[in-house]
């Protein structure tokens, strides 16, 4: 899996230190910081979309050599490339080339694909719920374990009590981490669906044939997010608040869950939101593995045939919910974060 | 003391990582001489074996030994990873330092660019350079480094800020170094180190990818092969020999964690600052307090404190200190950074982290032993006759709990008091501390109320209960100085009004002669003297002295330079280090 | 080596439109040739900023900052005339390069001096700088590491010093060290000054530090100035009620303030 940098340190602004500026009015009165915020992030998803767009379209223009020619092979007639270029609009002016793509978008026409013949847009319809299910399904049990795996880990750290516990959990998350996923989906092939003959190791559609690939995705985002909830536990064990909640002599249940767990959640969250659309790409070698027809597979294949209609639609789709599932975590972070330590930015 | 970096290679993690270094080099150099011939040499006869002796991780369906090919296939793996590191670090170092120093339009620019850019998952990124430089190992390179540029890019610029904000560059700024100069003499020093820990991440992503994008059949091509290729060729056959598929598996994994222990390593010793040897605390004999008559709040005697120091020993931060505190009393602790003041009102409240080692004779407040972890009584008893407020009142709160919550919480746990109740005497707390609209001012968060609001709102928590004992530790020195009046008024009531002791940190005598009955002076983890408030003109020791004369107030000669504390006790340099 | 240091209507603003924040709001003072002009105000006074405007760190929104009548604040000229200005910061900490040792950044602040100098006069030059400021000239070679808050603290008024600045600002240059040391910091500052008859204006929150160094005061509230005078006339017989509140606040040594009663 990729892991993202976990650098936080923010640039200082402008205002020296020692002068208490910053903390005053730097949003428009009328308008709550939040919705500032969220506006910004709106736009920065639309800009986004907007690159994503010109990306996909640039693809077919500036592969090297004649795409059409490429993708057809060499024993393709002449008329056939030319009807395939027809096809594609490769003949008519750039500009218009660019306007029809977009147009195309706004009524849902990809296009066709040079493979198939079918229609992009319904083969990538047809895909997408796997790789969604798939996805979410890991997401959930990673997101479900790494809270109290990381907590936990972090407390026996701290109290210096059975630190040994602590200290194998956490070295076990590192060598997940470092693991390739196709490495654990083999490696649960050959245990579970070889040795035991307890699981299918290939195929979808049944409850039994989700086990492996998920378990084989979730696993590496797991742990990192078990890691950065155990960095994020132990930074929040040692602030004062903590110390005036142990000063209140609250039993340890209100401090761990009540005043330390809130405080987690946005480091958790924010990881959570890069290992989600991690996640997301993860499924294209997951879905490799374990012969699931999802968009990963679609991609690979396409990228392999050149099928450039495809290739299009699938970055297109593959971009569209990155920047969706990054909006959805900014709009999950800002409900509840009331200190929005966010806003600053 | 110079730190000397041969000696942090003698940690078991540091010899397996350069061992794993030394074979990775090895195989990378000799296995494709040493065993190319095994790796090519197709014999049909023996294809698709299991592994066996001669063949321990089997063979292929042309019969080529296995292991051979995982062993071969070292080189091509490594060099394209270090190819496309070289080629992200680089990128990403230079396109972060640029942002750092061009003009705020294009920085915003480019700092959007780079946020964007990274909102997509790496390998997402890898594919799409992928579909352009087509599939191909030098496409695959190009598209793997290129595919890290944002990561790094970000992170040199993220550092990058944060050094050039600081004050050493400023100064630089303002003698007239221009911007390359910053940037070579300044910048880069300071942020190498965390590059080169950030390298040996990014070359353990690289390889995970380049793994990913050959498995996917859209990195290394056929005649040649990588771990990723052969890792895809044995998932074809894994029905006839597992083990195929996990051997190459094996040494990807094997390479991502040598590559992350370089890291961890260098992230070592990028951490370690020169260390100054702990001065060992002169023993002096502590001046013994005869306890008093009535039963104290507060009873030390022979309290010692201390820390690791990180290189397996302990430093004694206080170093026997006996006490007591009356009933109501109001007792100041002086003491310059570093004298053990915070540390020994610390160890009172038992709130000391768990490093801490702490021996007394005596340490108790009331009748329950601080020394020990209190039960569920003694915890009772605590919650609600021993708070605190601590320096700084932003941090010291929740903030994302509201005030009112996190008063109530003492009485509904401690005190038996229903919801409702709670919150209404949340509420007289809060105006008891002076805090007007209380009722609205429960609902809010720490981060709307001001400095010395949040103090307030402290002092007031400790209110909730039956207080005892309230520990202030350096109260006001993060307010200014007309909020410190405040807040010290407010503190003064609260004892008037609940007959709590109070024990009063800080480092200015003059605050601390103004509030307390009694001052105890600490220095280097011992109280050198005890006085009345009322008599600091009696001080005799020459700490004391030069504590009280060493600070121009607001009737000093102006005429005469400033006693300095050498003057006082002859000894060379009375300040401490701090490294 | 006199000079003076003057500011006209000065004016600093941070942000744009409703989330603007006025931190230096119109003030004019005059820093005359070879004395300390005190600078006081509580958090959020301005006066951190004032300073970064006059050495370039922030830009002014209107009014201007003149040495020896150049205007510092705008061209060529300007930003010559602003390097004879020096800020000694009040971190010790993070004033000095941690990966650069003392000699090395007292050397390149000489740059600012516009004087040209052979490596050997260089490392002459730091030598006697740190001989100046009491620290023991043969540790030039080591980093900042090894050096207490109050030794640091030295080390970087002796690289503003290296600058050779017609003017000085030191910003609240105590306040992060022990005060154990501070005296000794203030002592040295007060020597240098009259010494080298150095111009300077000291930016300090504590009017006791400010009444003991400075001839003249100006006090800042909410980024205006409040009162300005003879520091032993502003501070003995104080005009402005805000500079009286400040002056109450104080704590006195053996001094028990009026807590008044809780009935």
């Amino acid at each position: 899996m990729t892991i993202p940098s976990t650098a936080s340190i923010e640039p200082s602004a402008s205002p020296p230190e020692g002068d208490a500026t910053r903390r005053r009015g730097r949003h428009l009165p009328g308008l709550s910081p939040r919705l500032t915020f969220l506006r910004r992030r709106v736009i920065r998803v639309l800009v986004s979309l907007a690159l994503v767009v010109v990306a996909t379209f640039l693809i077919v223009h500036i592969v090297p050599g004649d795409p059409v020619r490429a993708a057809l092979g060499p024993s393709a007639t002449p008329t056939l490339v030319a009807h395939a270029r027809a096809e594609l609009g490769l003949d008519k002016p750039e500009l218009q080339q660019f306007a029809d793509y977009v147009t195309g978008l706004f009524h849902g026409h990809l296009g066709l694909s040079l493979q198939t013949q079918r229609s992009v847009g319904t083969t990538l319809g047809d895909r997408l719920p796997v790789t969604l299910t798939l996805a979410g399904v890991a997401f959930a049990v990673a997101a479900l374990l790494c809270v109290p795996i990381g907590m936990l880990t972090a407390v026996a750290v701290y109290r210096r009590r059975r630190r040994w516990l602590g200290n194998t959990v956490q070295w076990l998350l590192g060598a997940f981490i470092a693991m390739p996923d196709m490495l654990l989906g083999v490696g649960l092939i050959a245990l579970f669906g070889i040795t035991l003959h307890a699981l299918p190791v290939a195929g979808w559609g049944t409850f039994a044939q989700l086990v492996l690939p998920v378990v084989a995705l979730a696993i590496g985002p797991m742990s990192y997010l078990a890691r950065i909830v155990h960095v994020e536990m132990l930074s929040v064990l040692e602030t004062p608040f903590m110390t005036t909640a142990r000063g209140k002599r609250l039993p340890a249940h209100l401090r761990y869950l009540r005043h330390a767990l809130p405080n987690i959640i946005t480091g958790a969250l924010t990881a959570g939101g890069l290992v989600l659309t991690g996640l997301v790409a993860g499924t294209v070698i997951i879905e490799t593995v374990f012969a699931i027809p999802g968009l990963g597979t679609t991609i690979v294949t396409s990228i392999t045939a050149k099928d450039y209609p495809m290739i299009q639609g699938v970055v297109l789709l593959y971009a569209s919910l990155v920047l969706g599932l990054n909006l959805v975590i900014d709009l999950i972070l800002t409900a509840l974060d009331p200190h929005s330590s966010l806003l600053e930015g | 003391m110079r730190y000397k970096p041969w000696h942090a290679l003698r940690s078991p993690r540091a010899v397996s990582g350069l061992a794993g270094v030394l074979l990775l080099v090895f195989m990378m150099v000799f296995a494709p001489h040493l065993w190319a011939d095994a790796a090519s040499a197709a014999n049909v006869a023996e294809r698709l074996q299991r592994p066996s002796g001669s063949h321990p991780l089997g063979t292929d369906q042309l019969g080529r030994d296995l292991l051979a090919r995982v062993l071969v296939a070292t080189r091509l793996s490594l060099l394209l990873t270090l190819g496309s590191t070289a080629i992200a670090v680089c990128g990403g170092v230079v396109l972060g330092m640029v942002a750092t120093v061009v003009p705020r339009v294009l920085r915003r620019g480019l700092t959007a660019l780079l946020e964007i850019l990274m909102s997509f998952p790496w390998l997402l990124l890898t594919l799409f350079f992928t579909v352009i430089w087509g599939a191909s190992a030098k496409g695959a390179l190009l598209a793997v480094g290129f595919a890290g540029i944002p990561t790094v890019a970000r992170l040199t610029y993220t550092m990058s800020s944060s050094v050039a904000g600081r004050d050493f560059v400023r100064a630089a700024r303002i003698v007239g170094v221009g911007p390359l100069g910053i940037l070579g003499r300044h910048v880069l020093p300071n942020i190498r180190p965390v590059l080169v820990v950030n390298a040996a991440a990014v070359a353990s992503v690289t390889l995970l990818s380049f793994t990913g994008l050959s498995f996917l059949g859209l990195g290394v091509q056929a005649p040649d092969y990588d771990w990723g290729r052969l890792l895809a060729e044995g998932v074809g056959k894994i029905y006839v020999n597992p083990v195929a598929a996990l051997g190459p598996g094996v040494a990807v994994l094997v390479t991502a964690l040598i590559l992350n222990t370089l890291g961890a390593l260098a992230s070592e010793a990028a951490g370690r600052t020169p260390r100054i040897a702990g001065k060992a605390a002169p023993r002096l004999r502590a001046a013994r307090i005869p306890a008093s008559a009535d039963e104290p709040v507060v009873e030390v005697e022979d309290l010692r404190v201390s820390f690791p120091d990180g290189s397996g020993g302990l430093v004694e931060r206080v170093a026997g200190v006996s006490f007591t505190i009356r009933p109501g009393e109001t007792v100041g602790i002086v003491g310059a950074s570093g004298s053990g003041k915070s540390v020994t009102a610390m160890a009172i409240a038992g709130l000391l982290g768990p490093a801490a080692h702490v021996r007394a004779t005596t340490l108790r407040f009331q009748d329950i032993d601080m020394s020990g972890e209190p039960d569920a009584a003694a915890r009772r008893k605590l919650g609600l006759g021993l708070s605190v407020v601590f320096q700084d009142p932003l941090t010291s709160l929740n903030p994302v709990l509201t005030i009112g919550r996190q008063l109530t919480e003492v009485s509904e746990v401690h005190g038996d008091l229903g919801r409702r109740d709670a919150r209404r005497r949340a509420q007289w707390a809060l105006s008891l501390v002076g805090i007007p609209l209380p009722a609205r001012r429960a609902r809010q968060y720490p981060h709307q109320l001001s400095g010395g609001m949040r103090q307030r709102v402290m002092i007031g928590m400790g209110l909730m209960g039956t207080p005892a004992l309230l520990i202030a530790d350096e109260p006001t020195t993060a307010l200014d100085v007309t909020v410190q009046q405040n807040v010290l008024r407010v503190l003064h009531q609260a004892r008037e009004r609940t007959g709590s002791a109070i024990l009063f940190i800080s480092h200015d005598i003059a605050l601390v002669s103004g509030f307390c009955d009694r001052v105890l002076v600490m220095k280097d983890g011992l109280i050198v003297e005890e006085l009345d408030a009322r008599q600091l003109d009696r001080a005799r020791h020459p700490y004391t002295r030069a504590l009280i004369a060493c600070v121009p107030h607001m009737t000093t000669d102006r005429t005469r330079p400033l006693p300095v504390i050498a003057d006082f006790d002859g000894s060379e340099d009375a300040e401490e280090i701090h490294a | 080596m006199s000079h003076t240091l003057e500011y006209d209507g000065l004016s600093v603003r941070y942000g744009r439109g409703g989330s603007a924040h006025q931190a230096v709001d119109d003030v004019s003072l005059v820093v005359r040739p070879g004395t300390v002009h005190g600078l006081v105000g509580e958090s959020g006074s301005g006066k951190s900023t004032l300073a970064a405007a006059t050495v370039g760190l922030v830009r002014a929104t209107s009014g201007a900052i003149r040495l020896d009548g150049t205007e510092v604040t705008r061209g060529t000229a300007g930003r010559r005339a602003r390097r004879r200005i020096q800020l000694i910061f009040q971190d010790p900490h993070s004033a000095l390069d941690p990966r650069m040792s003392i000699g090395t950044s007292i050397a390149e602040a000489m740059r600012a001096s516009g004087r040209r100098r052979s490596r050997v006069e260089r490392r002459q030059r730091v030598r006697e700088l740190l001989e100046l400021v009491d620290i023991e000239p043969d540790r030039y070679r080591e980093p900042p590491a090894g050096f207490s808050g109050g030794q640091r603290q030295r080390i970087t008024i002796a690289r503003a010093l290296a600058a050779e600045p017609d003017v000085i600002i030191a910003d609240e240059i105590t306040s992060a060290l022990d005060v154990s040391v501070q005296g000794v910091v203030l002592n040295l500052l007060r020597e240098l000054q009259s010494e080298l008859n150095l111009t300077m204006l000291l930016i300090s929150h504590n009017l006791a530090v400010v009444r003991y160094v400075c001839h003249t005061v100006t006090v800042l509230r909410h980024g205006r100035v409040v009162e300005t005078g003879d520091t032993e006339r502003t501070l003995s017989d104080p005009q402005d009620p805000y500079t009286k509140a400040l002056l109450d606040a104080v704590p006195v040594l053996g001094e028990r303030p009026d807590w008044g009663s809780v009935a």
